[in-house]
Order: structure tokens, then sequence, then C-alpha cells
């Protein structure tokens, strides 16, 4: 090589010299530069790119833990500082995060909800009121083809915590991408040519117009590395939606599964492969070798789009289904199961480190996998999670501190690298690597006194501070409708049921009766509250009529076991409703409440968590003093309307009953 | 904006402020924007119903059971890379709307590294060959394959867009990229070239056909990936010939006269791998000193492609094909030898001697 140098250098004088005079020639030489002539829709088409980008930025985060370990992005939802990223970069952080924005500041945050399985988490941004936020778009709306772009912190190159962005095209929508492990499983996603690198994990995929469509997560990996190679994907914001309400109560929240699995058969229709005994969809009807027409409202043409539709619904959502047998088409209403058991799903958030979220292992044989067809053998593709700690976690990041450039060695990671014990000062590695600690909850700073204000610990939860908030909210809505505290004595329900004779209601602390001419029906609060589940055929309506009074007497939180479920459908109604899950001894009761009006809209009884519960819906509020009073009770159990009461009159005594 | 326009109070309002002129212009951009936004996702719709994902041998580590086909004529032709996948006693092929057919291997250019299927099909949306058109560098292109086999059933192929960085030939690469292919490839910005996105299509922004993707190639000197595709120019003329005869194995329904002494690959020096399997490729294991082959220059671990033009998938292929040649006659071998095309020509024994 040494007698190169010379040449080298003279011809680097040379290029210097020419350089100069090729600068000199231009000042003097060129005249005035001409106006080059580009078409003005052009330049007011990059007018409008860069004023889009220029508002978007202000809504990224960089997220990472208080000691700077880990990193990914995130985006504001809300000026009052809810904001999106993964959970998978979320979770190294902790319960609390700070949050780099393009004002240059580092935010506090905290955790409010999670969902490991969709790869989601909520925090919230501590200190203003008047964050930058992005807008909502519909992700539906997207198509192949149109333009998209992302925002975030790649390897955590800025130090000024700008945020990069890189542009593309929507390469692919409704994309199913099978889960890493049993966690983030990726289904109905955008899949987007845009440049997603390891940072990326959990910042915004934006359309054209600067509406939030996405939370980038993840890529196809395989021989090139865990750089961009050409296929991202990014969650739905559709499918956060439907999880958000979720979301905000704090809690880890679990997706759903119908209890029934689906394959093409051979002429290609999507048919039940299973279904299970247990689940609501076989109650409603649905068996082995039926064709899935709808679920949730799509089409289902493809076992794919099954899962992409499922994996946009949590936990017990309810949503209609169309299916056909002998030629016949039914439609019920199926009740969704979780994904996983509660404890399962709260041991599988806190991970452990084959879990660990830089690297979520590969989808193993056997492991929920896909439902395939043989000739579509699942990709041996290495589809994984992009955070920095994914680089940390596979030796090739030196990470003191989050900004730093991380090394960017072609060759990917071993797939089942084992996490670094504790302090293992690489032999083979520079000794400026400060290795993390796998579980990154293990190392934190102590919590910032502002976050400590609005973080709680619970067990099952990921911050009880925010469902504690929300059941507050949500019962304060309702209570100032209908202020029963004083009326503890008995209450009456009279009327008329719809096309039959009167009716009287008696509920009392001890007892609840139903009175009809051609029927007397009773319940006795006994030993067991589900010994008698009276009137027969209503699922035990006495007994949720007596839970419901309960309720409005002592509000949730002397109720029994009370917490803010989030945001649920009801069949053939519209918008979301807020739900709080009441546990009351042996009986578990969800009530439902009008989020714009505050109101009770229905009550579900479970006096048994393998049937149907008894449901109530409450429908035609009046203003009768200060009180608004349902008017129509519906009693519905199973596939089967029971009564619909009209009521005439409402009254309640405030003297104590005693028998 | 025509509304905005038509009222001449806003009118008023508007025009006297640049600002609201660069508003204006940014509306119209928008819709401009949106608009062309609507042609690509209109361009590459219509594109993607010519797309077929193809599945066939593979599914071991690293041996993706998978490729992306493009149909070439309305009664089911389909080009695709010649590779591994095809391998198989059955390659399905699954449209674009979701109807999978079976489809046959017509036949397959080992120095293109394409392959010609054939589906039983009518009025198939197709692309014609004939009106591939070529792009210069900084052209706009949309890649469309199944890449990774994120794709299945009716679910649409994956598009990506990018610009042609350079139009360059293989050849001066020899050694760098290892493929018999020599032409010229278009380089592309966009990452294309990933596991199962072979035999995809390159199309411009009016959605004519440009390329078909290549296999992946990897440089051998710095470790990077190439993102490329072949021009259609470059494989036409072969694909005409394969759908004509040439390139393709024979057919049981063929019928020629076969001669009284024929050669038969022992006669020729050469010792195959054992065959095993259904479709056993013709690895050579030994060729015999003295050996006609071995004085043509037959080696252990060549593969043979062709007899003459006849395309040879397995043994049992090229068994009955040399019993087509005369003893007396030579035969033309076309073989794999690493990543080269080797022709050989082994006079038969009885020119011995002969230059």
């Amino acid at each position: 090589m040494k007698p190169c140098v010379p040449v080298l250098r003279s011809v680097a004088r040379l290029s210097a010299g020419l350089c100069f005079w090729a600068a000199m020639g231009l000042s003097r030489v060129v005249p005035a530069a001409e106006p080059t002539d580009v078409d003005p829709i052009v330049l007011a088409a990059e007018a409008q790119r860069i004023a889009v980008m220029n508002r978007a930025k202000d809504t990224v985060l960089a997220v990472f833990g208080a000691t700077a370990q880990g990193g990914g992005s995130g985006v504001v939802i809300t000026p009052d500082g809810y904001a999106l990223t993964n959970f998978h970069v979320a979770k190294p952080c902790g319960s609390a995060m700070k949050c780099g924005m393009a004002d240059g500041k580092v935010y506090d945050a905290v955790i409010v909800g999670i969902d490991p399985t969709g790869d989601v988490a909520l925090i919230k941004l501590l200190g203003r009121n008047d964050f930058p936020a992005a807008e909502l778009g519909d992700s539906d709306q997207l198509r192949v083809g149109d333009n998209c772009f992302a925002m975030g912190h790649p390897f955590m190159l800025a130090t000024d915590f700008q945020p990069t962005v890189t542009y593309g095209i929507v390469s692919g929508v409704n994309r199913y991408q099978p889960p890493a492990g049993t966690l983030l499983e990726y289904t109905d996603c955008i899949q987007t040519d845009a440049s997603i690198n390891p940072g990326n994990s959990g910042g915004p995929l934006f359309d054209a117009e600067g509406r939030l469509v996405g939370i980038n997560g993840r890529g196809s990996f395989e021989k090139r590395g865990r750089v961009n190679v050409g296929v991202a994907y990014a969650i739905s914001i559709n499918q956060i939606k439907n999880f958000l309400g979720h979301l905000h109560s704090g809690r880890i929240v679990d997706h759903a599964t119908l209890g029934a699995v689906v394959a093409f058969d051979d002429q290609g229709r999507v048919i039940i492969s299973d279904v299970l005994e247990e689940s609501d969809a076989y109650r409603r009807g649905l068996r082995y070798g039926d064709e899935l027409i709808s679920f949730a409202g799509r089409p289902i043409p493809t076992p794919n789009a099954f899962k992409n539709v499922l994996g946009t619904l949590p936990k017990g959502w309810r949503v209609p289904l169309s299916f056909r047998r002998d030629g016949k088409r039914y439609d019920v209403f199926v009740r969704l199961q979780g994904v996983h058991g509660k404890e399962e799903l709260i041991e599988k958030s806190m991970g452990g480190p084959r879990a660990a979220p830089g690297m979520p292992p590969q989808p193993k044989d056997g492991e929920k996998k896909p439902a395939r067809k043989p000739e579509q053998p699942s990709p041996e593709t290495y589809t994984a999670s992009l955070t920095q700690r994914g680089l940390a976690e596979s030796g090739r990041d030196t990470m003191a501190n989050p900004f730093a450039l991380p090394g960017l060695a072609g060759e990917r990671p071993p797939k089942d690298q084992p996490p670094k014990p504790e302090n293992p000062p690489p032999k083979s590695e520079p000794p400026k690597i400060i290795p993390i600690d796998p579980r990154g909850m293990t190392r934190q700073a102590p919590m910032p006194e502002a976050v400590k204000k609005v973080f709680e610990e619970k067990h099952g939860f990921s911050n009880y501070y925010f469902n504690k908030l929300h059941r507050g909210r949500v019962w304060q809505g309702w209570i100032a409708s209908f202020p029963v505290g004083e009326a503890a004595g008995t209450w009456k329900l009279s009327g008329r049921v719809e096309g039959g004779n009167e009716f009287v209601f008696t509920l009392t602390d001890a007892d609840a009766a139903l009175k009809l001419p051609t029927l007397e029906s009773q319940w006795i609060a006994g030993e067991k509250l589900t010994a008698s589940l009276n009137p027969p055929h209503s699922g035990g309506l006495l007994l949720a009529l007596h839970l419901w009074r309960r309720l409005n007497l002592v509000g949730p939180e002397k109720y029994g076991d009370v917490y803010y479920l989030g945001t649920s459908p009801l069949p053939k109604r519209q918008g979301l409703f807020d739900v709080l899950v009441a546990t009351y001894r042996e009986v578990e009761t969800h009530f439902y409440f009008d989020p714009q009006s505050g109101l009770l809209t229905a009550v579900e009884m479970y006096a048994d968590e393998h049937d149907d519960p008894c449901e109530l819906y409450f429908d035609d509020y009046e203003t009768v003093g200060n009180r608004k009073i349902p008017r129509l009770l519906t009693v519905v159990y199973g596939n089967d309307k029971f009564a619909a009461f009209r009521i005439s009159e409402a009254t309640f005594d405030t003297t104590s009953t005693s028998k | 904006m025509t509304i905005a326009l038509r009222n001449p109070t806003l009118l008023r309002q508007t025009m006297p402020t640049v600002r609201c002129a660069v508003a204006l212009l940014i509306a119209l951009a928008m819709g401009a924007a949106s608009a062309a936004a609507a042609d690509l996702h209109q361009t590459i719709s219509q594109a993607q119903k010519k797309i077929v994902k193809l599945y066939g041998a593979g599914g071991l580590r690293g041996l993706e059971a998978w490729q992306t086909g493009l149909l070439i004529s309305e009664d089911g032709y389909i080009l695709t890379v010649w590779s591994y996948v095809l391998d198989a006693d059955r390659i399905t092929a699954v449209l674009d709307d979701g109807r999978r057919f079976d489809a046959r291997l017509v036949g397959a250019d080992p120095s293109l590294e394409i392959a010609v299927l054939k589906i039983e099909g009518e009025d198939l949306p197709s692309f014609d060959l004939a009106k591939a058109v070529t792009v210069g560098p900084g052209g706009r292109v949309v890649a469309l394959s199944n890449v990774f086999g994120v794709a299945q059933g009716n679910e649409p192929a994956t598009a990506q867009a990018g610009v042609v960085t350079a139009v360059t030939q293989l050849a001066a690469r020899r050694g760098v990229f290892e493929t018999p292919y020599r032409g010229p490839v278009y380089v592309v910005d966009a990452v294309t070239n990933n596991p199962g996105a072979a035999g995809g299509a390159i199309i411009n922004y009016r959605g004519q056909l440009v390329a078909m993707i290549g296999k992946e190639l990897k440089n051998s000197l710095n470790n990077t990936w190439l993102n490329y595709a072949v021009p259609i120019s470059e494989l036409r003329k072969s694909v005409d010939e394969i759908r004509a005869g040439k390139f393709v194995t024979r057919q049981p329904s063929e019928t020629e006269k076969k001669p009284a002494h024929a050669h038969t690959i022992a006669g020729l020096g050469i010792l195959l791998l054992p065959d095993v399997l259904d479709r056993t490729p013709p690895f050579v294991d030994h060729v015999q000193d003295q050996s006609p082959a071995a004085r043509a220059g037959v080696q252990p671990d060549d593969l043979i492609v062709l007899v003459g033009d006849r395309l040879i998938q397995s043994i049992k292929n090229l068994h009955s094909e040399l019993e087509y040649i005369d003893h007396e006659d030579p035969v033309k071998l076309t073989v794999i030898r690493g990543h080269e095309l080797v022709e050989i020509v082994i006079a038969p024994p009885g020119e011995r001697g002969k230059p």
C-alpha cells in the first residue's frame, strides 16, 4: 500500500484544487442562476410535504428508560400527553420512562396500559396539557401504493431528538405476521417499504397528509441482518383504536380468541376445523365444518383474514359472526375469550429472558402456528422487533447512552443467544461496552416524584392509578343521573310486560321478587348467591337486579372488587361503552355505561362463568325528579329474549327494610 | 378549490395575500399528490393481478419453498426463475384472486436461469412480453413480488417503490456475483431481492413490464446484497424458444424413433450420484479414466442440465434422453459447474484419437 500514498495525496490535492477552481469558476463565469423550470405543482407538493412533516415531527418521541437504557420511538396522540409506543419498547423502561421530543426537551412519562400480544403500550407524558398531538387516521382507508412516511429514532441518531423521517409507499395492507413466541403477533398490519431500522420501534407511520395510521414495530429480517430490508410492518391504528379504551384502564390487556380454529377446505373455503365446546361460539351454534362467511363485520376469504380480524379485537368483545351450514346462513353475536389465562399473561408480560423484548424468539413448531396450507409452509423468516435494545442484546451495540451511534455490523445475531448475565465484560468486545441488564426493570433509577403521583402498583395492572381514575370518572358520570345513595329501602319497579301483563319488581337488601298475574318468582340472598336463578329461563334476572341495586346503592368502592375494563361494544348498538367489571362474592357482573350520556346501558350477570350471562338492557331514560329512570328494561338470556318490561313507575324507599 | 374561486367574496379575500396563494398551490398539490397516489394504486393493483405465488420444493432451513412468477399469456404460461423450488412433483400456482392451479414445468433455460410454467387457465390477466419496455437510470419503478411469502391466498403481492440506479452488465462482475447469467441488469435502490421475491415483476409507473426480479445475489467482495432485475428484452427470445419446444423435457407422448444402439451413461464413463428421489438431479459422482466423458472434460460434481436442447430434470430423464442418441453420434451436454454453465461435446467412442 505504501507506494500508493503519494499518489493518493496528489489526487487529493488535485481534487481539492479542482473544487476550488470549480467554485471560483461558478461564481465568476456562470451568470445569475436561471430560475430552474420546475412545475409549480411539484414545488407546491414539496412545500406541502415539508409542512406536513414539520407538523408531524413535533409529535414524535424518543422513548428510553430512566437510566437511559433501552430506546425506541413513540408518538403523542392527545394534548394531555397520552402517547403510543410498542410494548417491547416500553417494557425494558419499567413503569417510568423518559421521552425526548423535537423541542429538544426530555419529559417524564409513566406507563398506562400494555397490550403484550399486540405489542402496544400506552404511556402518558407529564408536565404539559398542550403537547403537540398526532391526528389519528383511518388505516382501513390505506391502499397499496399510497405514500406514507415513518418517523422515529433509528439507531437513536438524534441527540436533539429531531426525529428521522423515511419515506415510502404502502406495500401491503391486512398483512398477517405470526407471533414471535406467543406474544408480539402482528395482525391486519400495514406493510411499508419506508426504511425501518432498530430504534424505529414504537414510532409512527403517517399517511401523506400526516395522519397517524400505524405504529412501526417489526421487519422481516433474514440474511441481510437486523436493518431495513424494504419490508417492515406497522400495527394499524384502527386495531389500536379498538384497544385504546382498554389501554386507558391501566391493565395488562389481552387479545381475543373465538374458541374455534379455521382452515381452508379442499375447495378453498374457510371452514371451522375445530371448536371448543365451552366457547361462546359453540353455544351460539357454531360447529365443525361450518363455512365462515364474515366476522366482526368483515368478509373472511382466507384463514389469514380470520386471524387478521381476530387479532384486532380485545378479549371479551362481542362481535357479529356469520356462517353457513347446508346452504343456510346464520348470523349471531359471539363473545370472545382471552388468548391467555390471566396469570399467564401477567407472567408473559413480565417476561423471562426468553421473551426479552429486543430479541423476541422465533415462532416454534407447534406453538400457536398459523394454520397454513401444507404447500404454504411457514416462512423461515426472521421477523423481529426493532429496538436499540435488540442491538444491545445481540452484542453489537454500544449503548453507554441511548444517543451513541451503534456499530452496524452486518451479521445477524444467533437466534437463541442467551441473555447476558449481569456485568459480563465480554472478552471479544471492546471495553467501552456497557452491558444492559436483560430485564431492564431491575436496575431502575428511583421513580421521579411527578411519576409517583400517577403510578400505583397492583397485581394484574400495569398502572392501577389509571384504573381508579376511570372507574371514578365512569361512576361519577352515572351516579349524577341516578343519585340513590339514601334510598336503602325497598325499590319497586312496575309496569306492563311488552305485549303482556302487569308486573312488579320488588328489590331489597335481602331478596328480590317478580310478580306477574301468572307467575310469582323470588330470589333470596343466601349462602350462595347463585343458589336460585329465578325466574326460570332468565339466566338469573332477579339476582342481576339485586346486584344492579347493590352497585347503585353502595358504589364501586364498597361493592366488592370493581375495576374499569375499558370500552366494549354491545350487540346492535353504535359505538363503544365504558365497562366496569364488578365481582361480589362468586358472581362477576359487567356494567356498561354510555360514554356520552354516562347512563347505565346494560348489565351482564355471569351466574356461571361457563354459561351465558343474564343480560339487562336499560333504555328510554326519562328524567323524574333528580333522577333519570329507564322506561324499558329488556332481558336476554343466551339466544333468546326473555322479556321486555315497560316501567311506568319506579319508587326508591329511603327506610331500610328488614324482614 | 373551484368553489372557492367561484365565490367572489372568497376570491377577494384570498387573492391579495401571498400566503393564501401558497395555500392555494399547496391545496392544488395535495389534489395532484393524491391523484398521483390514486394512479399508482390503480397501476399497482392492475399489475398485481398478473403476479402468481408459486409453491414447490424446499422448506428446509434457509431454503424457502416459494417464489414469484409472472403470467405471460391469457392461457396460463408463467415466467419465473429456474430454481430448486421447481424441483417438485407438484408446483402450485396461486393467482392474485386466490385460485390455485397445479403448474407444469414447460422448460427452462439454464443460462438465463429462467423457467416457463403452464397452468390450465383461460382469460387470465397477463403481461405481454412483446410489449415490455426499457427504462434508464433514474427511472421510477415498482417491484411486485411475494417477498418473504407474506401474501397467501388472494392476498396481493408486495409492492415496493424505487428508482433504477444503474443499468450494468453482470459479466463485468464475474467472480463477484456467482451466477451463470452474464447479461445486463437493472440495479434498483429498493430492497427488492429478498427471499421469495425472485420471479417478481419490475414495472414502471405506467404499469408496463420492465424486468423480472432475479435470484438473490451476494457480492462476494463485500458481503452486500444486490437488488437487481433482468430486462425482459434479455429473456423474451428464450421464453419464445421454450414455448416453441427448446429446453423442454421430453414428454412421454413425444414418440421419436430410437436408434438400435444408443448411448448410455455408463458407456460414456459417467457415474452419477445414487438415484434416491422421484427427481434426483443428475450430479456426476465419478468419471472413469480414459472414458469418452473424461476426454471431453466432464468432472465430478457437474450437474447435467441439458442433453442437446432437452432439459434434464432428473436421472431418469437423463437415462431416457440418451436412448434417443445413436452411439455413433456425439453427445452435447450442458452442465452447471460451480456457478458456471459449461457446454461439453462428448465424442463417440469410435472417434477415439480424432482431434
